[in-house]
């Protein structure tokens, strides 16, 4: 079985994850337009290359960020949200 | 030699010509350029060129002749969806399959066996109900049976009375059945060619000219082609195709895995599903149990199989039926599914005034072969969608009209 390395509880079989797809930019509700909604709620990141994805270990409920490659499945890092506010 | 035989040599039909012919080379430019050589593009072909008289039409496929998401799916036709929407427009495919083996003069194999969907929970049984009113409501054969009803259905299932899977009713769909996918494709392509549509195999598209709202061309790995109307029917490429012309289509896509046991004699005589278990079971003709339908739980664009998802097919088919136990796989496969936010397809106008979709056919599209190539047929011949497409089009996303066809696709049907 597939591994995926959890920044909280290290390598864990597949199965005890579940995926939330690739990140979207956070939508300003009061500033948005139905279209902006549309596209943020129904188009997903789908292209062929690397993506950056939510993801959940189930058993322990906690969200992490996951690169991942969408040709070869290969998971590139998978890292706590902190970082990612780090680094925006 | 016996002269009679030498009689048919001399006939003006022999030598006996093939059915499909060979590539031909790429004219400079076509009314329709249908993008996509599988089951979808090739009943548009046919119904372009036999129903509205179109016959200046290319279909280019990248591969070979419906070698795609048409070889790969699990044969299943049915109409017991939930929206209205969706069962009137599945319910036009099932009626088209029904007749196709004379229409097309090719045996698609066509055995309208039924599908038993099964409950093993109370909340399943009550959203059958629901969908059995609708469906009886615009004509289709689904209704709600019970314990015995389905023991005399399928004699062989383990009904698991007191476990925790325990059967407990089921959506019986008279009108279900199978068919021979590769000869549905090979029946359109025949067909189409014979009226002068030029199928295109080893043909890739690399991009689209596009001039203000329209696509002047088609630009292919063996030459451009200026194009009336351009079809958008490319599977699990939709959303690649799409956006080589701009469109950003509303799909993502992840592999659907699926597998088939060795020849067994024919025991299993209708379609087999089960919610909880996310497994269906149909003998073939050849008597191999085929066995579907896992879809990979994130995006991904590789056609692998996982032992997890086939450890899960496996498991679920056993419980069905434990006497499979023993039983050899004989082959396991996946194919690259265009999933859409609401589980129906997305048919029509696109934002380009000749580009046409015919789009997001998840794990869904077989069934819908000959009702999508003749409603998108029309719609390309009439440049405007029948009432029937409507629901489907691309802006009920934009309009938040979605047809949700979830609880009824894919695995969970």
């Amino acid at each position: 079985m597939k591994l995926l390395i959890c920044p909280m509880n290290g390598p864990r079989n597949i199965d005890e994850f579940q995926s939330f797809g690739p990140v979207r930019a956070e939508p300003d509700p009061d500033r948005t337009a139905d279209a902006d909604w549309s596209r943020h709620l129904f188009r997903a990141e789908n292209r062929r290359g690397i993506v950056v994805e939510w993801w959940r270990h189930v058993p322990s409920n906690y969200f992490f960020l996951a690169e991942r490659d969408l040709v070869t499945n290969e998971v590139i890092r998978t890292f706590d949200p902190s970082e990612r506010r780090d680094q925006s | 030699m016996p002269l009679r035989l030498l009689k048919y040599g001399l006939s003006r039909d022999y030598p006996v010509s093939g059915d499909i012919p060979a590539t031909p080379d790429l004219k400079p430019s076509y009314d329709v350029v249908i993008v996509g050589g599988g089951g979808h593009g090739l009943s548009c072909a046919h119904h372009l060129a036999k129903y509205h008289g179109i016959s200046s039409v290319a279909v280019i496929e990248k591969g070979y002749l419906a070698g795609g998401n048409t070889a790969r799916n699990t044969t299943t036709i049915r109409s017991n969806y939930i929206t209205p929407e969706g069962i009137a427009f599945y319910k036009e495919g099932v009626e088209l399959f029904e007749t196709l083996s004379q229409e097309l003069d090719f045996n698609v194999m066509f055995s309208q066996r039924g599908q038993l969907t099964l409950a093993h929970t109370e909340a399943t049984l009550r959203s059958f109900h629901a969908r059995a009113e609708m469906g009886k409501h615009l004509g289709t054969r689904t209704e709600v049976v019970d314990q015995k009803a389905v023991e005399e259905l399928v004699p062989t299932l383990n009904m698991d009375y007191g476990g925790s899977l325990e059967i407990l009713g089921g959506l019986w769909h008279a009108d279900g059945g199978t068919a021979r996918h590769d000869a549905v494709a090979w029946g359109y392509a025949a067909q189409a060619s014979r009226r002068g549509v030029e199928i295109h195999q080893r043909t890739e598209v690399e991009g689209f000219e596009v001039v203000g709202d329209r696509v002047q061309a088609v630009k292919t790995n063996r030459g451009r082609i200026a194009c009336g109307q351009v079809l958008i029917a490319t599977g699990g490429m939709n959303y690649d195709v799409a956006l080589m012309a701009g469109v950003e289509l509303p799909i993502r896509c992840y592999p659907l895995q699926a597998m088939v046991t060795q020849p067994l004699k024919p025991w299993l005589h209708t379609l087999v599903s089960s919610v909880s278990l996310h497994t269906y079971l149909v003998q073939s003709s050849r008597g191999e149990v085929v066995i579907g339908g896992g879809s990979d739980p994130y995006q991904l664009y590789s056609t692998r199989s996982t032992l997890d998802m086939k450890e899960h097919l496996a498991g679920g088919a056993v419980h069905l039926f434990p006497f499979l136990q023993g039983v050899r796989l004989l082959r396991q496969w996946a194919g690259i599914t265009d999933m859409t936010p609401d589980y129906s397809p997305i048919m029509g106008a696109s934002p380009l005034a000749n580009l046409w979709l015919d789009c997001g056919w998840g794990t869904w599209g077989f069934k819908a072969t000959p009702v999508a190539g003749k409603r998108m047929a029309e719609t390309i011949a009439k440049g405007c969608m029948p009432d029937i497409l409507k629901p489907f089009a691309l802006e009920r996303f934009e309009t938040f009209q979605l047809l949700n066809e979830m609880g009824a696709t894919a695995a969970s049907h």
